[in-house]
């Protein structure tokens, strides 16, 4: 088989038996019955009614949803242990690190006594229920659950990260990579990003900069949002994910990010949220008590985001629930850690998945939820969305591996773009013991949510669904070093290079990265 | 510079005497030769009574108008709405067009409002043609949510006014602790499940010809507890005030953000949940609304020239996005609840004293108030009677001279708003 047919046949079993699927043929099936379908050309008639009626698209708009999550084709007798990862190194870096976490939360679970999991009495049920719309007015005591981890802790795993086949020596030559990133991986130079990121070149009407106040709209905006009506109208997530890339319109992001996405809201979908809601209010889990504490120590105290509180217990609490999710451990180097029903340690027989979509949230991951809330008020539409960016994205930002929107890629390309063009600034910092890295690495992590204004972050989140890669990530982060750069040649140490760092709620981000890619001499 | 202002103030908030000193105006003290006074409401009272009051000079500038509780006492500012209602109806005017339900099309922006005990029958009038309505009790006077209480039933106005009849109700009967009866706004809109009220800042620097600006870094609001619209939690006030002060007390309260979202989260919320017109169409109304409620008082309003105005504006956003005016406030809370909020205010204050005393200079009582465009800061201006005037003036010779036919059209067209051009 040519890799081709590989493709569709894995496309093909994926959606056979899809609800889209009976969909269809229940609509097939019904035409029948209309006179102007023809026993003697009954397929080509059943096919346009398929296309008439709009199903065809939402096949196709399926198709390209698997197109997005299938990885490249690969060698047909590669295990499929190289589809997570195909490096050895990175998948037991990321085995090692797994075991880590998971270890501590064990811990925390005997140390403070609170089961994994546990089923709640029929009171806490109801009372829970009933509390559904306001569980951020729960005053539990949280004072003794910490973070599994937060993000520097994983950034010193990242720094530990060698190649065994890879000797890097330590001197500091032009040659040498002054960064803290010491594995050899492909990133891209200034000129194949241009080429890549060839929309957002001087030449190309751009939102977040051509929609300026004191530019005219019919220069560029009134078309292109009119344009963008167009895209909603057609229903195409190709042509959405391509119009994207020069940004979205405000009152048509919501539509076009879903339609990008294919993350639909249909009644079976409202109807997978509420089943998963139901298991929230039957279960208690450990981690819920993260996800609690977490959104208290950042969504809560944010001025963009403190408002949906609630609304980020309702996605994320379902989102540890939804065994949905574990699918996505077929591309993620990481695995689901396993857990054992009490007494059968070890027995397979007896394992289940721990937490049941098989991610341990961290320090911070609630603000991958928080931006969508302003953009749908509709809990299972907030779902679905984020359910989808987090298996296409996010979970690339805090796994180990070596693909190029990986965060060990993203570190390495941040750091190559500084060393290359701002060399001067890189070799300073580092004197003084201020890695650009100890503080880029939080903005990436959370692909810059909470650190830049809502506005400006779901200008730069276009950008990551309409390239479908997260480098475009690395490269903010470098171009705000360049925009910074005066100020932090004057600085002489690690707190006084984050401070002048500290606040990014002011900048523009569109000009940025703009000038970064297309205006620096290469 | 030909001398340096002295200032006086009564109000010992750093917002305001940061921005004195960054101009290195000098101190003195109230009963010194001062130029310009930054005054609570009680003092202005003095500084314009008839007993006590003295004759403001050329070069002495305050930050009240003398009457302003024709907008900012809740009865008052009611009472002046609906003579501007009236005033327009009998004069035929478009603005007092009204639908099939006898309800004002581009008035109807305050919620039913009654004074107690003055318009008690017809208060209980309007309760029998829905008595499963929930009224608001404010006393007339007070100001950051003291004094409120929700009702839903006849009985406890009943009690209310048996009780308060040997206590604060012999007040009342004087005139001074009377209270007003709003109809409560049952349907907010509500964001991530919470109510919350708009703070915006109007500054007015004279009523004839009106001349006032809206300040654009207004914000919301938020109450910390959970909007249940079920009468069980009429008791608990913190879900239904959203002023900072009551909410301070609630168990929930942020001191990060203090519950305050700014206006421009809001807008780009809506216009991503709703839609762009829409989202403009509230803020126009909401502009509208503020030009209207100036409008109704600016013939009462003692217009004295020493004097300019910057109001605090609370409205309430409901379900179907209509803004409702709830009440205006002389003198804005200028504590500073969190390290934005500081900012906001340090600026709110820079901007008006930008505009009404340009270059920081000796103030003129005299001064065109035309400010250059470049010195408004976070100011937009809202409404300029003059201008509108001469534009309107001109459209009107424009129109005369160029198609006489044409005129009816351009009338109607203009009618029943404003062109926008005069906030935008």
């Amino acid at each position: 088989m040519d890799e081709l047919s590989v493709s569709i046949a894995h496309i093909v079993q994926r959606l056979r038996g899809s609800s889209l699927h009976s969909q269809i043929e229940r609509h097939a099936k019904e035409c029948l019955h209309q006179p102007d379908i023809k026993l003697d050309s009954l397929k080509e008639d059943v096919r346009t009614f398929l296309k008439t009626t709009g199903w065809e698209r939402k096949l196709q708009n399926a198709v390209y949803r698997e197109l997005h999550v299938l990885q490249p084709p690969h060698h047909l007798s590669a295990p499929p242990e190289h589809l997570k990862e195909p490096l050895a190194y990175m998948r037991t870096a990321q085995a090692c690190w797994e075991r880590r976490v998971f270890k501590s939360l064990n811990s925390m679970s005997s140390e403070l006594e609170v089961p994994l999991a546990r089923m709640r009495p029929a009171a806490e049920q109801k009372d829970l229920t009933d509390k559904w719309n306001e569980m951020g007015t729960d005053e539990s005591d949280l004072s003794r659950f910490r973070p599994v981890y937060a993000p520097k802790d994983f950034l010193e795993v990242l720094i530990g990260l060698r190649n065994p086949n890879h000797n890097s020596s330590d001197g500091v030559s032009a040659k040498s990579h002054w960064g803290l990133i010491q594995v050899p991986l492909n990133v891209r130079d200034i000129k194949q990003l241009r080429q890549t990121y060839a929309e957002l070149s001087l030449t190309c009407g751009q939102l977040g900069i051509d929609d300026n106040a004191h530019i005219h709209p019919d220069l560029f905006e009134n078309e292109y949002v009119q344009m963008g009506n167009k895209v909603v109208l057609e229903q195409n997530s190709a042509a959405s994910q391509q119009y994207i890339r020069q940004g979205c319109p405000t009152e048509l992001r919501a539509e076009l990010w879903a339609l990008t996405l294919n993350a639909t809201n249909q009644p079976q979908d409202v109807m997978y949220y509420e089943q998963l809601k139901a298991g929230v209010i039957q279960h208690d889990l450990l981690v819920d008590n993260l996800v609690y504490k977490d959104v208290k120590l950042t969504a809560s105290n944010d001025d963009y985001y403190f408002v949906f509180e609630d609304f980020l217990y309702q996605v994320l609490l379902c989102f540890s629930r939804d065994t949905t999710v574990l699918e996505h451990f077929k591309y993620n180097s990481a695995t689901p850690p396993k857990s054992y029903i009490e007494g059968k340690v070890g027995d397979e027989q007896c394992a289940v998945f721990y937490p049941p979509n098989g991610v341990i949230p961290f320090h911070g991951f609630s603000m991958y939820v928080a931006p969508l809330c302003y953009l749908y008020n509709e809990p299972s539409k907030l779902y679905s969305v984020f359910r989808e960016m987090y298996v296409r994205y996010f979970f690339r930002l805090h796994s180990i591996s070596s693909s190029p929107s990986g965060i060990v890629s993203l570190c390495l390309q941040f750091e190559w773009l500084l060393q290359t063009h701002l060399p001067q600034l890189f070799y300073h910092l580092r004197q003084i013991g201020a890695q650009p890295l100890r503080i880029a690495f939080k903005w990436m992590v959370r692909a810059f949510s909470g650190y830049l204004s809502t506005d400006q972050l779901l200008l730069l989140w276009d950008r990551i669904l309409g390239y479908d890669s997260l480098e475009v990530v690395a490269v903010l982060a470098a171009a705000v070093f360049a925009f910074r750069a005066e100020n932090l040649m004057e600085v002489t140490s690690l707190a006084s290079a984050e401070a002048v760092l500290a606040d990014l709620s002011t900048l523009k981000v569109m000009p940025l990265i703009q000038i970064f890619l297309f205006a620096t001499a290469v | 510079m030909a001398g340096k202002v002295k200032w006086v103030t009564d109000i010992e908030k750093s917002v305001l005497i940061n921005n004195f000193e960054k101009r290195e105006w000098i101190q003195v003290t109230e009963n010194e030769d001062w130029n310009f006074y930054w005054m609570s409401i009680q003092t202005i009272r003095n500084v314009f009574s008839v007993d006590t009051g003295y004759r403001l000079s050329d070069e002495q500038m305050v930050n009240h108008f003398p009457n302003h509780y024709e907008l900012t006492r809740k009865d008052l500012m009611i009472k002046n709405i609906k003579r501007y209602r009236k005033e327009l109806e009998k004069e035929n005017s478009p603005l007092a067009e009204k639908d099939e339900n006898g309800k004002y099309v581009y008035l109807d922006f305050v919620p039913v409002t009654f004074m107690l005990p003055a318009d008690y029958n017809l208060f209980v009038e309007e309760f029998r043609k829905n008595p499963s309505s929930t009224w608001i009790m404010k006393p007339c006077g007070k100001a950051q949510g003291k004094g409120i209480f929700l009702i839903n039933k006849l009985s406890q106005i009943k009690k209310w006014s048996r009780d308060s009849r040997t206590s604060t109700f012999v007040a009342a009967s004087s005139g001074k602790e009377a209270y007003v009866i709003s109809l409560y706004i049952d349907n907010p809109l509500l964001i991530g499940g919470k109510k919350f009220d708009l703070r915006l800042y109007v500054l007015v620097t004279t009523y004839r010809p009106l001349k006032c600006y809206m300040y654009k870094l207004g914000f919301c609001r938020f109450c910390t507890v959970k909007y249940t619209p079920s009468t069980s939690e009429l008791d608990n006030m913190f879900v239904h005030l959203t002023n900072v002060a009551i909410q301070k007390h609630g168990d929930d309260y942020n001191h990060v953000h203090g519950g305050k979202w700014t206006v421009s989260n809001l807008r780009l919320y809506l216009e991503s949940t709703r839609g762009k017109d829409v989202t403009n169409r509230l803020f126009d109304q909401i502009h509208w609304i503020v030009v209207q409620s100036l409008k109704a008082v600016a013939p009462v309003m003692n217009n004295d020239k020493h004097c300019f105005e910057c109001y605090g504006y609370d409205i309430i956003i409901d379900d179907k996005l209509k803004p409702w005016l709830i009440e205006v406030n002389a003198s804005p809370s200028l504590t500073s609840s969190t390290a934005n909020d500081r900012i906001l205010k340090y600026n709110l204050i820079n901007d008006t004293l930008n505009i009404v005393t340009p270059n920081g200079e000796l103030p003129d009582c005299r001064w065109n108030r035309s400010p250059p465009r470049e010195l408004l800061g976070n100011y937009q201006v809202l409404y300029d009677e003059e201008q509108a005037l001469s534009e309107s003036a001109e459209r009107d010779l424009r129109s005369r001279a160029g198609q006489p036919l044409g005129s009816k059209s351009s009338k109607a067209s203009a009618a029943p708003r404003p062109s926008a051009a005069t906030w935008k």
